[in-house]
């Protein structure tokens, strides 16, 4: 029994992951600008779309048909070779099997700057409009950007590889003393659970620690002050919300071998993180990531065989459920403070 | 007529029954006159009209409105199954059950306002949406969508009459409502919702809905308990969802689960926007604008692009088209989210407050020294 549950508990974490990551940056957004973004989950498909087309150049291939060596229904072979592979041997092979977390390094420029442009063009114009307006701009923005990936990469899913050391699973059970192939967890989850709790530590780092963070929280508390300290806030800000993009398009890259990405990801996980991040407490990082974490893994508990026959259906609703009742109950989520748009 | 009607009303009123009623003229020159696009015209009219009731006098934006029309599609659909292959009983149901619906999802979501009201509403919209999917495949046929059969029991029909050979095809007491019929069926309902509309919106009752949107607060201090107000806003914005619902099933029908989908919620979000929130026309302008551009968007292809740009050079046309041809047919949705975007920054009044604008300035120009002089006043007070 405790197997089970350890199991299921360990199942929802990469999941949970996401969902911190994504509500993570909301919360960021929302906590700085004010303004309440339905575009961050297209940051999370855009930055899933930076590996897919990363990985596309990568295999650009040449193709060369090979008269001396014959196929056994006595055709000549085709030899594919990378070019990457072509030109640095054994390192280009090396890009391409680990080509998922290498564009990591591609997607944060790019969400730098697409974040950037977006504060900058459209979301600054919007600070002091009503949330409903702000709603209606970002969820434009959204279908913008689901369609421009759409129109480039086509409707369908880019399955991506992972590398070929993180393939198969690890016998956790065993580290733990149990029997062997009791619970085994596949090693990329893993690394995603790692690679999140390593994302949420730097960026909690960097706000604590830096003296750019301390600016920020300072006017995450008071943005007039700041202001008239002679702090120019509003460019902070923009800052940060390029590091929210970062940290969505990161999310988003690193994702891609568990979901193969399409351009309604951004959608799907969009209404589920806006849950996350309400029922956390709007505004409260920590809230935002234990709310994430914790939706994960009830998900993983509900999609349980035992308890869906018990009452079906449950693993399709679980998250929607509990976000309406602490809606109902605890109006400001779960660490949310007091009087932070509570009503 | 004064006392029931003010003058200004009743000729918004004529003029809106005349343009419905002579929509097949009218929209013959821009290739639109046939009655399976007019329908649909009249059908998402209603829904936004319904949605306005809602969004444009309260100021709560509900993300989920799209579950109440697939619940009225649902309904109908089963009524046309086990009762009667007659669209009226099939349309009162519908607007029943879309109403205790939207009477039960109401009560919850009014709770709260905001941002939360429509993470709420969204949320059980997406219940609605996964349920349908999943465990509630015995009454919505899940991913096929449900049909109407010959094997269906029809009670009352079979109580009447014999059962008619061949396949059944709504109609309302033995007149078939395919083709204008349909049209001008849709259409009949569509003038009763914009009196509706029209009704509420001159009456105390939308008065107070209006005073909840501009400071719920003060409501609240003047003693007045505003959620019943809110309410009965959202249950009936809820039944004409239902309506609409119905009414798409009747002339079309086939009731899937993707038309409960939050994205067919943002559609209705999109099209009350586009034409004028708070507006009585603009929501009905924004659903046949978005309807007309769908339909026209979605038909371009590249053999149309290519006669439409033949007048420049090959390359050029090659370019261009390539170009075009992301924004329209399958990827009329990136213009659509273009519109809409420009929309809400320039202009958030919508499609309306762009005709206010235009007519403004016109005045201006007829009598500009007298506005003149008094902006020259103005600051002076």
């Amino acid at each position: 029994m405790f197997e089970v549950i350890f199991l299921q508990f360990l199942n929802g974490l990469d999941k949970g992951s996401a969902y911190a990551l994504i509500a993570l940056g909301l919360t960021l957004v929302f906590g700085t600008l004010g303004v309440v973004n339905f575009a961050h989950g297209a940051l999370f498909m855009l930055g899933a779309f930076c590996a897919v087309a990363f990985r596309y150049f990568l295999t650009l291939e040449t193709v060369t048909v090979d008269p001396t060596k014959l196929s056994p229904w006595g055709q000549p072979v085709e030899v594919r070779e990378p070019l990457v592979q072509a030109w640095f041997g054994d390192f280009g092979a090396w890009l391409v099997n680990y080509s998922v977390p290498v564009s990591l390094l591609v997607c944060i420029p790019v969400m730098l700057f697409v974040g950037i442009a977006m504060e900058r063009g459209i979301i600054k114009h919007f600070y002091k409009r009503p949330h409903a307006e702000q709603i209606l701009v970002t969820f434009g923005l959204a279908i913008v950007l689901g369609e421009l990936v759409k129109a480039f990469f086509g409707p369908n899913p880019h399955p991506q590889p992972m590398p070929d050391t993180l393939r198969g699973a690890a016998d956790i059970g065993s580290w733990l003393g149990m029997r062997a192939g009791v619970i085994t967890y596949p090693w990329w989850r893993l690394v995603y659970f790692l690679f999140a709790t390593a994302v949420i530590g730097a960026v909690f780092a960097f706000l604590q620690f830096t003296t750019f963070g301390m600016v920020v929280r300072a006017g995450m508390a008071d943005r007039e002050t700041v202001g008239i300290l002679g702090i120019n806030i509003d460019r902070r800000f923009t800052i940060m919300f390029g590091i929210a993009a970062i940290v969505a398009g990161m999310a988003g890259v690193m994702y891609t071998p568990l979901l193969p990405p399409n351009y309604t990801l951004g959608m799907d996980f969009l209404v589920i993180s806006f849950v996350v991040v309400v029922v956390g407490g709007m505004g409260s990082l920590p809230g935002a990531i234990a709310a994430g974490f914790l939706l994960g893994i009830l998900q993983s508990f509900a999609s349980m065989t035992q308890v869906k026959a018990i009452i079906p259906g449950i693993d399709q609703i679980i998250i929607y459920l509990v976000a309406v009742v602490i809606l109902l109950v605890r109006p400001r989520g779960l660490m949310g403070r007091r009087g932070v748009m509570e009503a | 007529m004064t006392s029931f009607m003010s003058r200004k009303d009743f000729i918004l009123f004529a003029g809106f029954t005349i343009v419905v009623l002579l929509l097949p003229i009218l929209a013959a020159p821009f290739g639109a006159a046939y009655p399976d696009l007019l329908q649909r015209f009249m059908i998402y009219g209603i829904f936004a009209v319904g949605f306005n009731i809602l969004f444009g006098l309260t100021g709560y934006l509900s993300f989920g409105h799209a579950a109440f029309f697939g619940v009225g599609s649902y309904a109908a659909m089963w009524s046309f199954k086990l009762l009667s292959i007659n669209a009226l009983p099939a349309l009162i149901f519908a607007v029943i059950i879309a109403g205790l619906f939207a009477l039960a999802i109401g009560y919850v979501s009014l709770r709260r306002s905001g941002i939360y009201f429509s993470i709420l509403t969204l949320a059980f919209a997406q219940m609605s949406y996964n349920l349908a999917y999943s465990v509630l495949t015995p009454i919505t046929n899940g991913e096929t969508g449900l049909r109407m059969t010959l094997q269906d029991p029809r009670a009352l029909d079979r109580l009447f009459f014999e059962a008619s050979p061949g396949a059944p095809v709504p109609s309302i007491f033995g007149m078939s409502l395919s083709g204008w019929n349909g049209f001008y069926f849709t259409a009949l309902f569509m003038i009763a919702t914009f009196f509706l509309a029209m009704r509420i919106n001159n009456s105390p009752f939308g008065m107070m809905l209006k005073g909840i949107k501009s400071n719920q607060n003060r409501m609240n201090y003047t003693g007045f308990n505003t959620r019943p107000y809110t309410l009965t806003a959202f249950v009936i914005s809820g039944m004409l969802a239902g309506l609409a619902g119905a009414l798409l099933v009747v002339t079309d029908p086939l009731a899937g689960a993707e038309r409960m989908r939050w994205t067919a919620s943002g559609e209705v979000v999109l099209m009350t926007i586009l034409g004028g929130v708070g507006t009585l026309v603009g929501p009905v302008i924004g659903a046949m604008m978005i309807k007309y551009f769908e339909n026209i968007f979605s038909s371009f292809n590249a053999n149309v692009l290519n006669n439409f740009y033949s007048f420049l050079p090959d390359g050029v046309r090659e370019v261009m088209v390539t170009i075009s041809s992301k924004f329209v047919g399958e990827g009329w949705h990136l213009s659509l989210g273009l519109i809409f975007v420009l929309i809400v920054m320039f202009l958030p009044g919508g499609v309306m407050e762009g005709v206010r604008r235009i007519a403004a300035s016109f005045n201006r120009r007829a009598n500009g020294n007298k506005a003149e002089a008094r902006v020259a006043t103005a600051p002076a007070e």
